[in-house]
């Protein structure tokens, strides 16, 4: 018994050491870059010899004040947190038909369909968001069509690039995926008897779904959503690309404060809050999700 | 006067592709039975519950609940309930919500289910389960939760998909006790599904033995036991030993045999109609089989030597195989009843072997 113990911790030392290296350790030190001043050039204001001879740096915490002082960064927070439901919610009612009808289908195009979910995966992500741009430009097919039919009911042209509906659009469609694939997952392992035996002691279709399918595919839901939930809340690419000046979401203004800001210490306590929040998140997520699986 | 049974099953047919799973299949099932559908694995019993609880169309043929056809009706409007194989208990439902399922479904006040649900517990002793999700029970309490939950709303019938099938031997035996109580108590009709000949002989007041989608025999266990219609009956219920042969002449119930290679017997108060000269089999239990050195057979009997081929020990019983004068190998069984020994016989060793004229069993064809 010993013996496996032992081996067993050796095996998860290189993952531990790992995100202990490259996740834990980055993330206290940008905990404390948040304490500290920025450098005239970029960078943390560096460590100086104190009179005496004793090394010391000044610690501040301005930084966390700026961010409370306007409620221009709560705003952007919000709207973040905006994209992110809207999209999780977008992508679960598109999705969880999608998966119980891949999960319901036979052997044979089960294997078909998901390869059909994950091809996107196969062109790379930053193409497909210029595609997109392609798309919604002013002068491609998709918005000409909507315009030349809005003509004919006598409305007023729209543009699509650099509205909410491109970033939702794309935003959708890139992590459509991380959705279906846990709640695929999920629904596939249903027992089916479960159903008949519902069927059996009297439940109709919807009955059949809403007591029995619905409630046995949360855990698939709630792991969807996270996937979902977190990378759209601390998205950059895509408002950079397809949002336009009023499209910026919180990841923007952090790249913005690393990058052309230089302002490492509130780009820090930025990200500090945007992480705070995922990970809350992911704990509410699971905790409901335990609750209603009734354990 | 017209009688009508609580389920007929008229002409029923059932074709997957190319594969004929039911072939005209009727039965009358009557109100109180406890009636078990026999057979090995593929023989359409189970295509045949399905059929009855609604999951499965029959391509032709009516299927009849007190007179009335049922077999258009969905499964969820049948007053029937199925036990399945594996329980199917809702996992995210307290062992309370299961069993109130049938009556949420059917629109019953909350104060009533709680009421019946409380009562369903009682009746399977398991008052204290209530709140206990199903992933907490045991094989048995399961089983016994999906009993009471297939029977809170009083169906007019319970089918049973081999329930017993995942419970271990001691178990098994206990609940198939459990069961029998259970089915005088309530008088519900039961339908069982099992490919268990000494469970369906166990249990059941009739038993329907399938084979390739037909039914064979319908009969009581005990006449099922000892007057198979056919070789396929004989062999699959219980041990037999088939003697191979044909008939010379038939007077009365009385019938002259002779079997290849040992010679002629008599059989006495037989059941079936012979004519001689047709090839026929003699069935013969093995408890029906007297075995000793010398047999000293009486008048009735027929008696051949051997010798003891193989034999089984098994604890109540020796299971002796012994070979006849012809080759063929003859299953005998010795009640191990005097304290303290074990083996009456070696491999090897010079046997007799009797059995009365009403022993044995004629199957013809």
């Amino acid at each position: 018994m010993q013996r496996k113990a032992w081996y067993k911790y050796l095996l998860s030392l290189p993952p531990m050491a790992y995100l202990l290296i490259f996740f834990a350790a980055p993330t206290f030190l940008m905990l404390f870059a948040t304490f500290r001043y920025a450098g005239e050039y970029g960078g943390l204001a560096p460590w100086y010899l104190q009179e005496g001879g004793r090394l010391t740096m000044d610690l501040t915490l301005e930084n966390w004040q700026r961010l409370v002082e306007s409620d221009i960064y709560l705003r952007l927070f919000l709207k973040s947190i905006g994209y992110a439901v809207a999209t999780t919610l977008i992508c679960m009612i598109m999705g969880y038909p999608l998966a119980l009808m891949i999960a319901r289908s036979g052997r044979k195009h089960r294997d078909l369909l998901l390869l059909l979910v994950i091809l996107p995966f196969w062109s790379n992500f930053l193409v497909r968001i210029y595609a997109w741009m392609i798309i919604f430009s002013p002068v491609g097919a998709l918005t000409r069509m909507l315009n030349g039919l809005l003509d004919l009911i006598g409305a007023a042209p729209v543009t699509l690039m650099y509205s909410p509906t491109a970033m939702l659009v794309c935003l959708v469609y890139v992590h459509l995926p991380f959705m279906v694939l846990p709640l695929y997952a999920n629904l596939e392992k249903h027992d089916f008897d479960l159903l008949d035996a519902a069927q059996d002691l009297g439940a109709g279709k919807w009955r059949r779904f809403w007591l029995i399918t619905w409630p046995l595919s949360l855990p698939g839901i709630t792991a969807g959503s996270i996937l979902v939930f977190i990378p759209v809340l601390g998205m950059f690419a895509i408002p950079d690309l397809l949002g336009g000046t009023n499209g910026i979401m919180i990841g923007n203004v952090i790249k913005q404060q690393f990058m052309e800001s230089r302002d490492w210490p509130f780009g820090s306590v930025l990200s500090m809050v945007l992480t705070v929040t995922a990970v809350a998140v992911v704990l509410l997520g699971s905790r409901l999700g335990a609750r209603r699986e009734g354990r | 006067m017209e009688i009508t049974a609580l389920l007929e099953i008229v002409d029923v047919s059932r074709h997957f592709d190319d594969f004929v799973a039911l072939d005209k299949v009727s039965l009358h099932i009557e109100a109180g039975e406890f009636f078990t559908l026999l057979g090995p694995s593929g023989c359409g019993k189970t295509t045949l519950l399905r059929l009855i609880a609604g999951f499965d169309q029959p391509d032709s043929g009516d299927i009849l609940l007190d007179g009335k056809s049922i077999t258009s009706a969905p499964p969820e409007q049948r007053p029937l309930h199925t036990i399945f194989q594996n329980y199917a208990l809702f996992p995210h439902m307290t062992v309370a919500e299961n069993i109130g399922f049938p009556l949420r479904m059917a629109g019953c006040a909350k104060k009533d289910i709680q009421a019946r649900v409380a009562e369903a517990l009682e009746n399977v002793r398991l008052p204290d389960k209530a709140r206990h999700y199903p992933d907490a029970l045991s094989g048995g309490q399961k089983q016994r939760i999906a009993i009471a939950r297939a029977l809170v709303n009083r169906p007019r019938l319970l089918l049973l998909d081999e329930p017993l099938s995942a419970l271990d031997a001691k178990l098994r035996e206990q609940m198939q006790i459990e069961l029998i109580n259970l089915q005088k108590d309530i008088g519900i009709t039961f339908i069982y599904v099992t490919h268990d000949q000494g469970e369906a002989l166990a249990l059941s007041h009739r038993i329907a033995v399938m084979d390739q989608g037909r039914i064979v025999q319908v009969d009581v266990p005990e006449r099922l036991y000892g007057f198979p219609n056919s070789r396929f009956v004989a062999d699959f219920i219980g041990k037999c030993n088939l003697l191979e042969g044909h008939v010379r002449e038939q007077q009365g119930d009385s019938v002259t045999v002779e079997l290849d290679g040992l010679g002629v017997v008599h059989i006495c108060r037989s059941e079936t109609k012979c004519v001689a000269g047709s090839r026929c089999a003699l069935t013969l239990r093995p408890e029906k089989i007297r075995l000793a050195t010398t047999v000293s057979p009486t008048e009735d009997e027929s008696h051949f030597s051997g010798s003891v081929h193989d034999m089984l020990y098994l604890g109540d019983v020796t299971v002796y195989i012994v070979a006849l004068a012809n080759g063929l190998l003859l299953e005998a069984l010795l009640a191990n009843s005097a304290s303290g020994r074990t083996n009456f016989f070696e491999v090897g060793d010079p046997v007799e072997v009797a059995w009365s004229c009403d022993a044995g069993h004629l199957v013809l064809g």
